[in-house]
């Protein structure tokens, strides 16, 4: 797998989340993905990038474009050093949240992409990577 | 300098139109803005054209349930307008159907509900 491009960003705040999704719709147009995978793409950054807020005090989230000798793809990495997530499986499930969300966060995210990857270890943190592929 | 969205008054409904990516506070704004402003006005009525995002997360799309519900309570009927094809699609695989929040293709379509919400108040 070749990583073309790469760029990491903080995702801090209420305006990082902004930053990242300006960022996501800007790498996934000059990948060439259609309108829908654009959204998409852009919508699962944003409850990413929101959990990595809410629940994980903070981190950032690098962007790579990948190549896997067929296809082009996008590949989002979010990582926080919070809490960690105690129970993945539960968290993955639609209707649960611990925050103010609509406890879509996880598993709708799942939806929205190919491959979705999460590692959390408690007092630890998480890392949750996704990518679609064109 | 405190970011706000701008809220029009025409009649007995209020405008409003979301034209930036908003940050999830500028939204929080919005909502207690319009419960403010619906209040002040006896508004009985509330139409949000989305037509410019792009985006709709699930926070946006509890931000639009929530003002929903809440005008509802105050004696008004709200309705989105606008929203893209894209954004529809993704909002429903995300798993997020917008219960309970009124939708029309257009303003003039929007326009046209409130105004017959208004003639024949919902049961």
């Amino acid at each position: 797998m070749a990583v073309t491009k790469d760029d990491t960003m903080p995702v801090h705040s209420s305006e990082d989340i902004v930053w990242v999704r300006q960022a996501v719709r800007t790498w996934a147009v000059g990948l060439g993905f259609d309108l829908v995978d654009q959204t998409k793409l852009v919508t699962a950054a944003s409850e990413l990038a929101r959990n990595t807020v809410d629940y994980g005090g903070g981190g950032t989230v690098k962007l790579e474009a990948i190549n896997d000798g067929v296809r082009h793809g996008l590949r989002l990495t979010f990582e926080d050093h919070g809490p960690g997530i105690p129970d993945i499986k539960l968290a993955l499930q639609d209707g649960y949240t611990t925050g103010s969300g609509l406890g879509l966060g996880l598993g709708g995210t799942k939806r929205l992409v190919n491959e979705f990857d999460i590692e959390s270890r408690s007092g630890e943190g998480t890392r949750v990577c996704i990518t679609r592929w064109k | 300098m405190v970011e706000r969205i701008a809220i029009l008054k025409m009649g007995d409904f209020l405008l409003v139109t979301i034209q930036v990516d908003m940050h999830d506070r500028l939204a929080i704004t919005l909502q207690e803005d319009l419960t403010d402003r619906i209040a002040s006005t006896s508004a009985k009525g509330v139409l949000i054209d989305i037509s410019a995002l792009e985006v709709v997360d699930s926070f946006i799309g509890r931000m639009l349930g929530n003002i929903a519900a809440m005008s509802r309570v105050l004696d008004a009927e709200t309705v989105v307008v606008g929203m893209r094809p894209a954004v529809a699609i993704t909002l429903v695989e995300l798993g997020l159907s917008l219960r309970g929040v009124r939708t029309a293709l257009n303003v003039e379509k929007g326009m046209n509900l409130l105004r017959a919400s208004l003639r024949s108040p919902a049961e």
